[in-house]
């Protein structure tokens, strides 16, 4: 895993190379966003005014609001409006972007949230067991969970559940609008459908972690001095057997975040999902971009915590240690 | 390897993998044998399973909203996911493996310029990628085609540029070199065979992404546009009257969840022999 990449000169040069690669790769995601959305100014026209506006109508809101600029110029303003806030009316909610997503993105927090909670003590739980059992029945059983529980699309395990536990069972809401008021019950079969989705990821990887580090030279010594097993495991073998998964599971932010936009349209969640997926139904151009830029600015920045998590938890790159251990 | 890749087979696991991916590649193929109705005929709506048609044939599966039958939309379907999946995922490598040897070979700044693309095209949550082609370009097939080509092509690209990486540094690439031997070929005939092991366990598992990513696509209307018979499609469409008739629903997710789960037990099955030969040595 290359998650640390100095050639020299401690933390602090690292920490800035990343946050100059962070920047950097922003500005390329953003001239993207841009131009595949806005290259074509007379389908911006079209998606702003509708289908049925007049060509007259398309080119004065085009003169009107600096369309007929060189496409750089439109670029460089839209990106100072952007970082300053300005991110435009949706078209189809007829608000300011800005104010739109703010609730939604703490909605769908919330949903990450409470999913990452039961994810993360499961899939750790099952990897830890399978990891030190290597080739045992409990160690394959949990292997095909996880093949099993990965190959399900989202939609279809929504679909599962809901006939289970909605249709069949009546015991869980089949809709989490929150329409009058939260309920932690309308959250249980969105949050279900992501655990269903990921812990078996996260315990693959544990698995495999845990694997590696049981068969290491220092777990043998630990056992060989007699330790019991319990103990071998607690004390010697987590420590550097969770360092992977704790980088995965940050990882797997951005992954939740598809995830997350499948399950809250499967069950009318008012989050940021419904809100990306409400604009891309609707071709609101700047909900679209906003929404767009917002999630990979979340996705840049796990990453990034990712990183600095790894270099905090790994031994071998101690603070100072830093810039070596990452040029070998 | 070809040992291996047979013996793996005898394992339950792969063994039940390549049933399930055989069986539908058997449909796919047979779709217009097997169908017993028109995919596209309308005929009584909302008919539900095994219930009895008006010619004296049998709705197995029942009809959709539209009256057409669901067993039949669900057979052509499985034609359409194996052909635009496979399309997809193959563009994909064929994206991803050419610009990841030539990154992983010359290295310098080719290497940066195309890892720094890639870096870019993965910061983006999948899912928010595919929307914003889709709404740029519209929903087809082809659109389909280049938003998993542009999800998945920067993942190939990675594991093509570390596997040359890694074989650059080999004996026999050198002497290969020293013979003269041309770039190209050294690409193509020395390199990528040796990495085709690593690749084909990959593209089972990008094949059943693939499907996943139209089924979603399709899930959310944005997918093949409608008459088509998409098995995320029809989820899509029977998903209102899911509560009073459930196998708008039931059967297009069996069907979807079966073929990816049969292609991860296969690729699970093909990785296992080389874990255990890297084990050994």
């Amino acid at each position: 895993m290359s998650a640390v990449n100095a050639p020299s000169g401690g933390v602090s040069r690292w920490l800035l190379r990343k946050l100059f690669g962070m920047v950097l790769t922003m500005l390329a995601v953003s001239f993207l966003v841009f131009a595949v959305l806005e290259l074509n100014v007379d389908d911006v026209a079209v998606k702003v005014l509708g289908q049925f506006s007049t060509a007259d109508q398309r080119h004065a809101w085009l003169v009107e609001n600096g369309y007929t600029a060189p496409f750089l110029l439109r670029y460089v303003r839209w990106l100072w409006e952007f970082m300053t806030g300005h991110w435009g009316t949706s078209t189809y909610y007829r608000e300011d972007v800005l104010t739109l997503i703010t609730p939604r993105l703490a909605a769908s927090g919330l949903l990450a949230g409470a999913a990452l909670l039961v994810i993360v003590p499961i899939g750790l739980v099952m990897g830890i067991i399978a990891g030190v059992r290597e080739g045992s029945v409990i160690d394959r059983l949990v292997s095909v969970f996880a093949i099993v529980t990965t190959s399900i699309p989202e939609f279809a395990s929504a679909v599962f559940l809901t006939a289970l536990f909605v249709f069949w069972l009546d015991w869980l809401p089949g809709v989490s609008t929150m329409a009058d008021g939260f309920h932690v019950r309308e959250l249980v079969l969105p949050v279900g459908v992501l655990t269903l989705y990921s812990a078996g990821y996260v315990a693959r990887m544990t698995r495999a972690s845990m694997v590696e580090v049981m068969q290491s030279p220092y777990i043998r010594t630990a056992r060989l001095k007699g330790n019991p097993m319990r103990r071998v495991i607690m004390r010697h073998a987590l420590r550097n057997a969770l360092i992977t998964p704790v980088t995965v599971i940050m990882l797997q932010i951005p992954w939740l975040m598809s995830g997350v936009i499948v399950v809250e349209v499967f069950f009318a969640y008012q989050g940021f999902g419904t809100l990306l997926y409400q604009a891309a139904l609707n071709t609101d151009i700047y909900l679209i971009e906003a929404c767009t830029m917002v999630s990979v600015v979340v996705v840049v920045l796990t990453q990034v915590a990712s990183d600095l998590l790894y270099a905090w938890l790994n031994p071998r790159m101690s603070i100072r240690g830093a810039a070596k251990a990452g040029a070998e | 390897m070809s040992v291996g890749w047979l013996k793996s087979l005898t394992r339950p696991t792969a063994a039940t993998g390549a049933l399930l991916v055989g069986g539908w590649l058997v449909v796919a193929l047979l779709s217009h044998m097997l169908a017993p109705y028109d995919p596209f005929h309308s005929m009584v709506p909302l008919m539900s399973p095994g219930a009895l048609a008006p010619d004296g044939g049998t709705f197995w599966l029942g009809t959709d909203s539209l009256g057409r039958d669901v067993l039949s939309r669900l057979i052509y379907g499985a034609r359409t996911v194996i052909v635009v999946a496979t399309v997809a995922t193959m563009t994909a490598y064929a994206v991803g493996v050419s610009t990841g040897l030539l990154a992983g070979y010359f290295r310098g700044r080719v290497d940066m310029i195309l890892s720094f693309f890639a870096n870019v095209i993965l910061s983006f949550p999948v899912l928010v990628l595919y929307l914003v082609i889709i709404v740029a370009l519209g929903a087809s097939a082809a659109n389909v085609v280049l938003a998993v080509t542009f999800g998945s092509a920067p993942a190939i690209f990675r594991i093509v540029r570390a596997l040359t990486i890694d074989l650059r540094g080999r004996d026999f690439i050198a002497a290969a070199i020293t013979q003269g031997e041309s770039t190209w070929r050294i690409l193509l005939v020395e390199i990528l065979p040796n990495s085709s092991a690593a690749l084909l366990v990959d593209f089972c598992l990008r094949l059943g992404y693939s499907a996943i990513t139209m089924g979603v696509l399709g899930f959310l209307g944005l997918g093949l546009p409608p008459p088509t018979p998409d098995w995320g499609g029809m989820v899509n469409e029977g998903r209102t009257l899911a509560f009073a008739f459930p196998h708008l629903v039931l059967f297009p997710c069996l069907a979807i969840s079966s073929l990816v789960l049969g292609l991860s037990l296969l690729a699970d099955g093909l990785r296992q022999p080389a874990a255990r030969v890297r084990r050994v040595a």
